[in-house]
């Protein structure tokens, strides 16, 4: 029929224009705040930003950041598929109810999550452990944020895997360890690595539940806070820059893997 | 794979025994710190004017962000999966910017474009409107945070609903705007919904950059989330860790309803859980 | 066509979902003037913040003085000239306020801890030069500052020295937003001079007692006394009217009143851009009505007019070795030598202690 080729293009135009509007509204609202920041941290000078990186408070900052965020990533990775595993594989009762319970540090405000850390493991706890103000309960904090992000990473491969290659394994004679091993982990690799650089870069930035609890401890997003109220926007610039740049390398090892994306 | 009984249990007892210590036992412990001095006392410290305020800004704020992203979220996800120009990619990466930017950086961030010293502040004071230290900075940053929920979860939805029925709506005769409203949409509403609940809890319960751009007025730029933070660290007296308890039970019931909801809709959006 | 029906009949729901968020978007812009700003139990509905016409002050303070300024508002609000004035408040350490306020935070009225918060708002052209020219040199009420202990005093703190022992764990807060930690840090440093100690060795003392001694910074004053009631440490620095208001309230706590102690003189200025600068100077002239003095001498400031002073002699008395700022140089002096962002030597102390201060 006439006429009929040019009705199957589903969106003419839509292309260029939604692209612009949508660029629009990430620019407004992310880029440009992101470019002051950036301005404001090479706006020093070089030489400045690099004595303000460099200073023992920021240095201090990143490495207490970083190696607790890479800490409880791991803890994560492992409880985390060890969590998913349990749910997938296993039957008991209430399995539904603890798998809803998984999404609680998504729906739970952080500041909430603070504050029951505090209630239990600080100095008032009703279970006698004491872990407030000390890397222990800073630990707990970022541990408690980020655990759905391995196990509903983890969940949907495990659902989608075939058992044909486990059973071909076991019927051969293989322990169930080495099936786990050998078949099952490669599988679930990218998304475990995936899940956990999510809960890495989550944790890195991580504010509202460590502020209550976090004492002496360096956290970069403390220190950054403490630079923007005591006047000196430079300093929080620098390391958030530096906070940034780590994100960023995490957002693009994400996208090699391949887990994310709409396209 | 077969497990043996005895790893099976351990595999469960200890995935549980985690989960009950990490999360369970400290949300009980709110709960129950929160009715310690009964419940007409947790009441008492929810309602009263500062706390309702607080609560009804946190809702101002949320029905405003929420549209907001949704309306971009879905826009977006269009763009990136049915669109075919160019530069998709680079947006598609940007999105994903939000999830990974310290709260605290966001109103470093907002604090550096719209306060007084920074690249627009001026502007903007000229006008009259203030920005930082009013709700006005407190909404510019839920919306940032909060941005990428509704894409992420739409976009995949659309990829898997495919372009057929949307195809045959158009060979049949009915304009772009008719099969987006009538095709496109219905078929990716739970995609929406669950976006949306995503968006929802996130902006209720920011806290990091709201912190940097709140005036700490009570009243006015106060937000339940500060509300909790303040309590806890500037009341007197023995009740005034249950005042924080209290402030921070609501926001917990408030996000547990969000919680039903993210558990009712997933199934639906096809989610595997 | 039937899919496209039964789809279609999703439509209401989009629609009402709309209607929905529209109606709370306007109900919430409503509802979001009611409730109020008072934060007690029981104070139920009406005290929203503009009501009906009257004029509305902002005032900007430290973290501590809530209480007292629930108080004084609520009085002066009694008054003839206070009658259709009503405040918003916003609490937080005098640092961070004092910046909020150059950098645009509205203010009619700014009563912080420590006067170099306000000379910054001078400086920044928000306050007028001659704040402090009255015959109180712009301070309604002083305080002291005070060794906070768990009821009891059981670790028997008593002085200066008893906090450098070792296994004793002092709470303070972080001098870099907090005016309540530069006072205690000047108290200790005075505190040693006064016992006969030269200024390296009462540095040296500061150093022990920062890098050892003090496990947590907050970074206010409100926060601290709230860390240190929460459980943590056995001794906070604090002004005696935060640790008297805290009493009353029912914390279980003591307070010592050290020999050797600093006087803190909090001023109060008014704004020169704000809009209601007139009802802001009648309010701040009716702090030193013996009225208002009375009433912060109940909420335990120890009041600054003569008269109202030897009514509450016995409640404030004044510790044998009192000194002020003023002996130990001044602010201006003590400002930039020890608390200068990049030189100062207490800001390197705390570096060195580890605690968060500023990142370059």
């Amino acid at each position: 029929m006439p006429g009929v080729r040019s009705r199957v293009r589903v969106r003419p135009g839509r292309g260029g224009l939604g692209l612009g509007v949508a660029t629009l509204y990430m620019s407004v609202i992310v880029l440009i705040p992101l470019a002051a920041v950036a301005a404001k941290a090479f706006g020093q000078g070089l030489g400045a930003l690099w004595s303000s990186i460099t200073s023992s408070v920021a240095l201090t900052a990143l490495g207490v950041t970083l190696a607790s965020s890479l800490l409880v990533a791991a803890i994560g990775a492992v409880m985390g598929t060890l969590v998913a595993w349990v749910l997938v594989r296993d039957r008991f009762p209430g399995k539904r109810f603890v798998n809803a319970l998984i999404d609680l540090p998504f729906a739970l405000p952080t500041i909430v999550a603070g504050l029951t850390l505090i209630a239990l493991y600080g100095p008032q706890s009703p279970v006698g452990i004491h872990l407030a103000y000390a890397r222990a309960g800073v630990l707990l904090a970022l541990l408690f944020v980020t655990l759905p992000f391995v196990v509903r990473a983890v969940q949907p491969v495990l659902i989608e895997l075939d058992p044909e290659a486990e059973e071909a394994a076991s019927s051969l004679g293989a322990s169930s360890f080495t099936t786990f091993r050998r078949i099952v982990l490669p599988a679930l690799r990218p998304a475990i690595i995936s899940g956990t650089a999510l809960a890495f870069a989550r944790a890195i930035g991580e504010y509202g539940a460590v502020v209550l609890l976090a004492g002496k401890v360096q956290i970069a997003s403390l220190v950054i806070y403490n630079d923007i109220e005591s006047g000196t926007p430079e300093g929080a610039a620098s390391l958030s820059i530096m906070l940034l740049a780590v994100s960023l390398l995490v957002l693009v090892l994400l996208r090699r893997i391949g887990g994310r994306g709409a396209t | 794979m077969r497990l043996s009984r005895s790893v099976t249990l351990s595999l469960r007892t200890v995935a549980l025994a985690y989960l009950v210590l990490l999360l369970l036992l400290p949300v009980g412990v709110i709960f129950a710190k929160t009715f310690e001095h009964g419940f007409g006392t947790a009441w008492g410290w929810i309602t009263t004017p500062a706390a309702v305020s607080a609560f009804w800004l946190s809702v101002l704020i949320a029905a405003i962000a929420v549209p907001l992203n949704t309306i971009f979220g879905v826009g977006t996800a269009l763009v990136l999966v049915r669109g075919k120009a160019r530069g998709r990619a680079l947006l598609d990466s940007l999105i994903d910017l939000p999830f990974v930017v310290s709260p605290v950086i966001v109103g470093l961030a907002l604090v550096l474009v719209y306060g007084v010293d920074g690249w627009f502040g001026k502007w903007f004071m000229d006008q009259g409107v203030r920005i930082i230290y009013a709700p006005a900075g407190m909404i510019i940053a839920t919306v940032f945070v909060s941005l990428p929920f509704v894409v992420r979860e739409v976009a995949p939805v659309l990829l898997e609903v495919g372009e057929e029925q949307e195809q045959a709506a158009a060979t049949l005769g009915a304009s772009r705007w008719q099969t987006f409203w009538r095709i496109t949409l219905p078929s990716i509403r739970w995609g929406i919904a669950y976006g949306v609940v995503l968006t929802t809890a996130r902006a209720l319960g920011e806290i990091g950059a709201v912190a940097v751009v709140s005036s700490n007025v009570a009243g006015s730029t106060l937000t339940l989330p500060l509300l909790v933070q303040q309590r806890m660290t500037t009341s007197f007296g023995p009740q005034a860790v249950t005042s924080s308890y209290a402030a921070g039970t609501e926001l917990a019931i408030m996000s547990l309803v969000v919680l039903l909801a993210m558990t009712l809709i997933a199934p639906r959006k096809g989610d595997a859980a | 066509m039937n899919r496209g029906l039964r789809l279609g009949r999703a439509l209401p729901n989009l629609k009402r979902a709309g209607a929905l968020s529209c109606s709370l978007l306007v109900g919430g812009a409503v509802l979001a003037a009611c409730g109020g700003s008072s934060d007690t139990s029981g104070s139920g509905g009406s005290s929203s913040s503009t009501s009906g016409g009257g004029t509305q002050l902002s005032l900007v303070a430290y973290s501590t003085p809530k209480k007292a300024y629930d108080a004084l508002t609520a009085a002066y609000e009694q008054t003839s000239q206070g009658k259709g004035i009503s405040f918003s408040q916003s609490f937080g350490p005098s640092g961070a306020q004092s910046r909020a306020v150059a950098s645009g935070q509205p203010a009619d009225v700014v009563a912080f801890s420590t006067e170099p918060d306000i000379s910054r708002l001078v400086k920044a052209g928000m306050v007028a030069s001659g704040w402090d020219a009255n015959s109180y040199q712009g301070v309604p009420s002083d305080s002291v500052v005070v060794f906070v202990v768990r009821k009891g005093n059981p670790k028997h703190i008593t002085g200066w020295d008893d906090l450098i022992k070792p296994g004793v764990d002092v709470v303070t807060p972080n001098p870099s937003t907090s005016g309540s930690a530069r006072w205690n840090i000047l108290a200790g440093y005075g505190a040693q001079l006064k016992e006969g100690k030269t200024p390296a060795q009462a540095l040296a003392y500061l150093r022990t007692l920062l890098t050892k001694n003090v496990s947590v910074q907050p970074s206010s004053a409100s926060s601290a006394l709230q860390t240190f009631t929460g459980g943590k440490g056995d001794v906070l620095l604090d002004y005696e009217s935060d640790a008297i208001a805290a009493k009353k309230a029912g914390d279980a706590i003591d307070y010592i009143l050290p020999k050797q102690t600093l006087l803190i003189q909090t001023p109060i200025a008014v704004t020169s851009n704000g809009s209601h600068k007139s009802q802001a100077a009648a309010f701040v002239q009716w702090l030193y009505t013996p009225a208002a003095q009375t009433i912060w001498a109940k909420e335990g400031y120890r009041p600054v007019v003569q008269s109202v002073a030897s009514q509450f002699s016995s409640q404030f008395p004044t510790p044998p070795e009192l000194f002020t700022i003023s002996s130990l140089g001044g602010w201006s002096k003590i400002d930039k030598t020890f608390f200068d962002k990049s030189n100062g030597t207490i800001t390197k102390i705390e570096q060195a202690a580890g605690v968060p201060t500023v990142s370059s």
